[in-house]
């Protein structure tokens, strides 16, 4: 089996975040990156394929030189092959497309994206890879079996889930739920040495046209300071939360 | 030309993220100056759509069971055969996802999180929440038809009555090889995907034992129950429940926190609700700064005189 890992480079989850150039780009200065937490659960599952399957397990990254560190961590916890496309995306089709000629060059049986990124949160990468490639489609997946060339899989819905049995090829969003947190791994100095040897391939893009740019960022309005209420007084609490802020 | 809303409905019953959905296409619809369409799959109560400014109601009743890639199939369908030229979804899950297989399939430019109606039209600029509610990005679409995703709760629902018709539709819809092996759904329990009112606790209640705590100031507010992500690692709680930037958005009316700190990654992804009360005993956690109300104080002794302040305050307003 072949596993194709998508995986996202972005700033870790208590990066301040800022804006330069006229407010139209991200501000990357002392901001840390990390694998997409998404996109880690997903990893964390294929290495449990490679492990006990045999299965080969490739990452993908389309981004610019400095994804490359982020591309050696998922190689130091496991994955066999790199792959980066050399081209800054301007949205989520762009990315898919590239995702999807490394797709059809390679064949995958199972290609796994998280559920989505935390920086620019589109959610859409993986539901287009499988519209560009026509494969089956599971988001918001929180179990996955494969068995020969079928899968058993568990998508969380509002208030819910379902499972669904599916032939391959298939594509998932990825999310927690999917491996235990405790699963996750931190790569070891053996892991690190050995993703040195890896191959990173380094592709050139298709250069699609992009659909949507995004033109500027706003910071949110600073907020107000907090009403204490003394715990004494509840009924003041619960007549601000109806007279004043009407949610009750 | 035309504006689409995919309305969304639950045994055959219109959601209210529908309705919302509807407003807000009313409002893109008036900057077209151009009419609003619905289509609604297996809904019985089409007519509701009408109280919030939609024109036509194309409605389908097959396929029976939600499947993605043939519900996208209907959506295009439908924009296709009605020259939409911008489509809105819900970011309800089943909106969320299928909507970028419907994006692919109609070469449309498709933008999530959006917090309002567009900016402009010509060219075609919406804002839309970024970096989980740390801020917002300004994006241009550029292609023919436009795809948006509305953020939750972001637009609210405004009544704009119409008479719409209500026309049978008949999509074509593929066979799929993917199929659904068994549904597991809580029928009575409020999701905090569709609560106004979500009820979280933290570490600060000790253990799974206490949750009786936080469920009963749920259920007597009618919120759902959420929790931090420590506390779904722990088990304490089932991960469905752990809110945050690695767990469920919340965008709810009222989110009250419950010995919960506030670290930047659980502030991160319940921002968007619109107010939030903190109940904590140490005056330095970081949720103060991030609510609008908060009591500093001990859960153990604060949440069970809340409940019973707020049964004597529904008794005297109902
Ligand atoms: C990559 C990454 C992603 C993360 N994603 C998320 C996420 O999505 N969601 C999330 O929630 N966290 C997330 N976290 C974890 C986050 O950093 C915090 O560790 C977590 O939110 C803390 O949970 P807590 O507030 O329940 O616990 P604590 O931080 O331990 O806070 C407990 C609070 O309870 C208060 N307290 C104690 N006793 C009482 C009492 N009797 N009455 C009232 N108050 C009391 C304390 O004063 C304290 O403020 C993430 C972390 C990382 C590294």
């Amino acid at each position: 089996m072949k596993i194709l890992v998508c995986i996202s480079h972005v700033p870790d989850t208590t990066s301040k975040i800022n804006f330069v150039e006229n407010n139209t780009q991200f501000d990357t200065q002392g901001v840390q990156y990390i694998i997409n937490p998404n996109d880690e659960f997903g990893l964390t599952r294929a290495m449990w394929f490679k492990e006990k399957e045999g299965a080969t397990v490739d990452v993908i990254n389309v981004g610019g030189p400095a994804t490359e560190s982020t591309l050696r961590k998922a190689l130091a916890i496991g994955a066999d092959n790199a792959i980066r496309i050399h081209t800054e995306a301007l949205d989520a089709t762009q990315v898919a497309k590239e995702i999807v000629a490394v797709i059809q060059e390679n064949g995958y049986d199972l290609i796994i994206a998280g559920r989505e990124s935390i920086d620019y949160n589109g959610g859409m990468v993986p539901g287009m890879i499988a519209a560009l490639t026509g494969m089956n489609y599971l988001n918001n997946c929180i179990r996955l079996e494969i068995e020969g060339q079928n899968a058993t899989a568990v998508r969380e819905m509002d208030g819910g889930k379902e499972t669904v049995t599916t032939p391959l090829p298939l594509v998932i969003g990825a999310q927690k739920g999917l491996v235990e947190e405790s699963d996750l791994r931190i790569p070891n100095m053996r892991g690190i040495m050995m993703a040195r040897k890896k191959p990173l391939s380094v592709l050139e893009p298709q250069h699609g046209d992009a659909q949507v740019q995004t033109i500027a960022y706003e910071k949110p309005a600073p907020k107000g300071a907090v009403k204490l209420v003394e715990p004494e007084n509840i009924d003041q609490l619960i007549s601000l939360l109806h007279n004043e802020a009407k949610v009750i | 030309m035309s504006v689409l809303v995919y309305a969304e409905s639950e045994k055959g019953q219109l959601k209210k993220i529908a309705l919302e959905l509807a407003s807000f296409g009313r409002a893109i619809a008036d900057q077209l100056n151009t009419d609003l369409i619905a289509i609604t799959v297996n809904c019985d109560n089409n007519e509701l759509l009408g109280n919030y400014g939609v024109n036509e109601i194309l409605t389908s009743s097959h396929p029976e069971e939600f499947n993605a890639q043939q519900y996208a199939a209907i959506v295009k369908d439908a924009a296709q055969k009605k020259d939409a030229k911008v489509i809105a979804v819900s970011s309800s899950a089943d909106s969320r996802y299928l909507a970028p297989l419907a994006a692919v399939e109609l070469n449309a430019g498709y933008v999530t999180n959006v917090v309002e109606a567009p900016l402009s039209t010509t060219p075609f600029h919406v804002k839309r929440s970024v970096f989980t509610n740390k801020a917002f990005g300004i994006s241009e679409l550029n292609t023919d038809v436009k795809m948006v995703g509305l953020s939750k709760n972001a637009f609210g629902m405004h009544e704009n009555p119409t008479t719409p018709t209500v026309t049978e539709f008949s999509p074509t819809v593929n066979n799929s090889s993917m199929e659904i092996a068994s549904v597991d759904k809580a029928n009575d329990q409020v999701t905090i995907a569709d609560a106004e009112i979500v009820v979280s606790g933290g570490r600060g209640l000790k253990g799974p034992e206490n949750w009786h705590l936080i469920e009963d100031l749920a259920s007597t507010l009618g919120a759902a129950t959420a929790c931090s992500k420590p506390v779904s690692d722990m088990g304490w709680r089932p991960h469905s429940e752990h809110v945050g930037q690695t767990g469920k958005p919340v965008a709810s009316n009222l989110y009250i926190a419950v010995g919960v700190s506030g670290a930047i990654q659980h502030l991160a992804g319940i921002n968007a609700s619109k107010v939030k009360v903190v109940i904590n005993s140490d005056p330095e956690a970081p949720f103060f700064k991030a609510a609008d109300y908060g009591i500093v104080g001990d859960a153990f002794e604060v949440v069970p005189k809340m409940i019973e302040k707020l049964k004597s305050f529904q008794a005297e307003n109902t």
